[in-house]
């Protein structure tokens, strides 16, 4: 790999520029790199992050599904990756105005990278850097424990999607309930160990507000000891909960580490090391698959603003219209998420400029009086800004996808169904309306199931999962050797509370139906219960 | 198609058949379509969500993904550490005997190619109130209205592995499915044949212009002989590279010149003929099909390995019809569809054995592979044909995948006719069965299955 030439680096610097004119930020410092075909051979398995760790999984053909996304939290080619400073990699044989379109596409995928609330817990590290160093850890470890290295990155794969993203996330911006004393003390002491009503909790709230007016420098004290004398317990309990909120483990793969009776013995304590590592690589990725479409959307929004009003390269908009469209088309049939995000950034714009983010808009009837309103108020870039600070996709489609939109753009979903007298798969419209379309993008996009863990019923032999359903069964095919992978991090049995769906017929047709069912590893094999 | 299948349920109601049995036949004439072999067509190529990536969209470059057919090397290494694992008390991880579809736009190439899956939790789509898959697309027609459509049974399903993907251009099997015989033999420790059957044949040799000789021969290979007159050329400074070229200046020796001289080469004499036959109704969809096929894969494999390339094979598919496919291609992806009875599969084997005198020949190998479902058989065609195939055959290896249709754990129509007609105790020596889940198969599972069918 080597870098961009003085000649290209210096395009970028002037779209840098130019990009930061326009409201984009992001640090000065970039590496831009062209890639060859070799390189790209290696950089691939390894999401293009060259200093990922070895896996010989990665070194044969994976079998591969449409599926894939829902197995793994990243995009498998990225052009540029969230590092410090930003990584992207160039073809050799880039015209100069292709390359100020790519580079326009990238520093807004950088913008976002860099201010995206979803990223935020990427933002105070350089991945590559730390990368390296588990690169180095792994290599080290191998060196001691040869191939069970390699099995025990196998087992934690297995579970990696169900880390606790969103509540890493939430960490700290969770208000302090419950940090100091006075908090833990009305807040969680009195509500949940002494079950006060809520005149008992006025009533010691006033007591306090007394205690602090009559004597203000030492009231606190002098409060907290009356309650101490009252409640001898109270200072433990105060322990016992700081303790809780440091050392909970917010996910399934946390509490392995943590818990697990095989992982805990001596000579099997190194594996926790691996387990961390798999672990902060899912978190790290995390962010990425669940911004694809508004990403997309907006670095397609800023590469069409921004190169056309670049004045270095006039003369090439036909080449770059042709391009331009191929990337944000809207597609016939599938989902383009260049296209789909650009236009939904296009339409918060459009919506914010005329004003129809209000109240007064949302409750107008009539299509007409809809369409017509225009209060002039210009503040779509604004409101673009707030979108790429505060949105996900999920968040993005479902707040925007409005039948307005879907109508604007002749989006529908279709439908592919049999037509027996044709002997043919028919591709059909199944429907316009804006609801469906919104239901239809968000089951498309990636969700891991939601996974915990029932501490009561988990003891040393035996580790209880609980499975929330929300209308969609596991994947069968792949519940038996996950489980037995939990079961080699665990050293016990594993049982899964999780929902079938079965299909059940009656006199006007069929139906489907949830059935909560226990799966249970022993060691050797999978038994199935209905609950 | 459809008349004929109304035709024989309509007999079949007659003969009284229970409702079971309707059922089933009924289910299948539902799936009934014509045969074909998949084609791409543009709704084939439409991307999900995540697969949209800049280098592609913007850069017009399509990142490699690591090169399947791996160096027989890489792959006994990988087939060691899935033994280790074994010994460690873990399932096997590599998987043989896909065959994937590369190359751009439709072309295809078939390899064998180690894969593997990384297992996870996740939420399983497929699964919906009407049963009908469901994307994005635009465009201004109104609902309800049907804006393409394909044939039915030419799904494609994007790159990947498995039966009845992939479409385009043959490719010769033989010498991956050597390299795969021979792990089978040696890594997977299928049976070595000592006694390849008493049809030995001795090896013919012919004359071939194959050879080539400095200074003397039959004809002149003009081309290399050019090559090696500018080779000495640059050497002695008559020619300078980049600059043009002084003819008068060109010097040319008798040992520059090559020529393609008359050889001895060994002529290969087929020792085995092995049908493979193959139930390709609608019943068979999705694993019994993988099942069935990748054992005949390996079946292929090892047999090109032990008669170290003398094998003929021939490929029959049947459902209520069978017909002979011209190569191991097709029958791997021609896709399923239709109703069902095996007898005509085997009268068409016995046929074919009798029109060419195979069994005179060489050593003759049957192998069939269904999920078990046989409509009703009334007259018990099916074990006469068997019978008189076992006069020929050294094997006959019968291979059911019960699917989830039928139920996994009841007997098949197939295995109840076989086994009434007691066919695999009178003649043990030449038929054998076996049973396996088709909706839990793995790849130690299928070479165990084809030791039973090989064994002794």
């Amino acid at each position: 790999m080597k870098l961009i030439n003085q000649h290209t680096k210096k395009i970028m610097e002037g779209c840098k520029e130019r990009a930061k004119d326009v409201g984009l930020q992001f640090d000065n410092e970039s590496l831009e790199y062209v890639v060859t075909n070799s390189d790209m051979l290696e950089l691939s398995p390894k999401v293009m992050i060259p200093t990922m760790y070895d896996y010989w999984v990665n070194d044969i053909e994976v079998f591969k599904s449409k599926e894939e996304y829902k197995l793994y939290p990243h995009n498998p080619f990225e052009t540029v990756i969230n590092s410090r400073p930003a990584i992207s990699f160039y073809n050799d044989n880039n015209p100069d105005w292709l390359n100020v379109m790519i580079f326009y596409h990238v520093l807004a995928h950088i913008d976002f990278f860099q201010n995206n609330q979803l990223f935020a817990h990427t933002w105070n590290d350089d991945f590559v850097g730390r990368a390296l160093a588990d690169k180095r850890q792994i290599a080290a470890l191998r060196g001691k424990y040869g191939r069970w290295v390699d099995y025990t990155i196998e087992f934690a794969r297995c579970i990696d999607n169900l880390v606790a993203y969103f509540p890493t996330l939430n960490k700290d911006k969770k208000p302090n309930v419950g940090n100091d004393m006075l908090s833990f003390y009305f807040n969680i002491f009195l509500q949940r160990e002494l079950k006060y009503s809520e005149h008992q909790i006025f009533k010691e709230i006033e007591r306090y507000n007394d205690a602090i007016e009559s004597n203000s420098n030492v009231g606190e004290v002098v409060f907290l000891n009356e309650i101490i004398q009252k409640h001898p317990e109270f200072e433990t309990r105060f322990k016992e909960h700081q303790n809780r909120e440091v050392q909970e483990p917010s996910d399934l793969m946390e509490f392995i580490r943590d818990q697990s009776p095989f992982l805990n013995r001596s000579e099997n304590k190194w594996m926790k090391i691996v387990l961390d590592i798999i672990r902060n690589t899912s978190l790290y990725f995390s962010p990425q698959i669940r911004t694809k479409i508004i990403n997309e959307g907006w670095a397609s929004y800023w590469h069409d603003k921004l190169f056309m009003m670049d004045d270095r390269i006039k003369g090439n908009e036909v080449a770059y219209a042709k391009i331009n469209a191929s990337v944000t088309s809207i597609r016939r049939i599938g989902l383009n998420p260049y296209a789909i995000g650009l236009r939904l950034v296009q339409e918060v714009e459009d919506l914010a400029n005329k004003g129809k983010l209000s109240y007064e808009f949302q409750k107008l009837q009539g299509i007409d009086a809809r369409d017509s309103f225009n209060n002039d108020t210009n503040k779509g870039q604004e409101a673009i800004f707030t979108l790429r600070k505060h949105f996900s996709d999920f968040t993005l489609i479902n707040a925007f996808t409005s039948q307005e939109f879907v109508d604007k753009h002749d989006l529908m979903v279709i439908g592919k169904r049999f037509n027996q007298e044709r002997n043919t798969q028919e591709y059909y419209v199944k429907s316009k309306k804006a609801g469906e379309y919104k239901n239809m993008l968000v089951d498309s996009l990636y969700h891991p199931p939601h996974i915990t863990v029932n501490t009561e019923k988990t003891d040393d032999d035996n580790l209880h999962l609980v499975h929330t359903f929300e209308n969609k069964q596991l994947y069968q095919p792949y519940i038996q050797n996950t489980m037995m992978s939990i079961g080699k991090l665990w050293g016990g049995n594993i049982h899964l509370e999780t929902s079938d769906i079965r299909r059940v017929n009656h006199d006007h047709g069929s139906e489907l139906q949830e059935i909560r069912v226990l799966i249970t590893w022993d060691g050797s094999k999978l038994d199935k219960k209905t609950l | 198609m459809k008349r004929k299948y109304e035709e024989i349920l309509h007999e079949l109601i007659k003969e009284g058949v229970d409702s079971i049995e309707i059922a089933k036949i009924q289910w299948e004439m539902e799936l009934d379509c014509e045969h074909t072999i998949e084609k791409l067509d543009k709704y084939n190529n439409k991307l999900g969500l995540y697969e949209y990536f800049d280098f592609n969209f913007l850069q017009n470059t399509k990142p490699n993904i690591p090169n399947p057919k791996m160096d027989i090397q890489t792959l006994n290494d990988l087939i060691e550490r899935d033994k280790q694992r074994e010994e460690d008390g873990l399932p096997r991880r590599i998987r043989l005997g896909k065959i994937v579809k590369t190359g751009p736009k439709g072309s295809s190439q078939v390899v064998i190619v180690p894969t593997t899956v990384e297992t996870k939790f996740y939420h399983d789509n497929s699964i919906t109130e009407d049963d009908e898959q469901q994307m994005g697309g635009a465009g201004g027609e109104a609902e309800g209205d049907v804006i393409g459509e394909q044939k039915a049974d030419q799904e494609g399903q994007g790159d990947g592995a498995g039966p009845g993907q992939g479409g385009g251009e043959n490719h010769d099997l033989s010498s991956d499915a050597y390299h795969l015989g021979k792990i089978l033999t040696e890594k997977f420790e299928l049976p070595d044949l000592k006694d390849k059957g008493s049809k030995k044949s001795l090896s013919k040799y012919k004359y071939d212009l194959t050879d080539v000789n400095k200074g003397f021969g039959q004809i002149l290979d003009k081309k290399q002989t050019l090559k090696n007159i500018v080779k000495s050329n640059i050497v002695l400074g008559n020619i300078t590279p980049g600059e043009e070229i002084d003819a008068t200046k060109i010097i040319i020796t008798p040992d520059d010149k090559y020529y393609k001289i008359l050889s001895k080469e060994r002529d290969y004499e087929t020792e085995a003929t092995v049908f493979f036959v193959r139930d390709y109704s609608g019943s068979m969809q999705g694993a019994p099909t993988e099942a069935v096929l990748t054992q005949h894969l390996f079946i292929y494999s090892w047999l090109v390995y032990q008669y170290d390339y003398r094998v003929t094979t021939k490929f029959i598919l049947h459902d209520t019809e069978a017909k002979e496919v011209d190569d191991f291609d097709t029958y791997y992806k021609s896709t399923v569809a239709g109703g069902t009875q095996i007898f005509p599969a085997f009268e068409l084997v016995n046929q074919i054995i009798e029109n060419e005198q195979l069994a005179l020949k060489s050593n003759v190998y049957v192998f069939y592979g269904s999920d078990g479902d046989d409509w009703n058989d009334k007259e018990n065609k099916l074990t006469k044909e068997l019978r008189k195939l076992a006069q020929y055959a050294n094997r006959i290896g019968l291979f059911v995948t019960r699917n989830s249709y039928g139920g996994t754990t009841s007997q098949t129509t197939l295995e109840k006719s076989i086994e009434s007609s007691n066919l695999l105790i009178e003649l043990r020596d030449k038929i054998k069965m076996d049973v396996i889940d088709a909706n839990d198969i793995s790849e130690k599972q299928i070479i165990e299955t084809i030791k039973k069918l090989l064994v002794q």
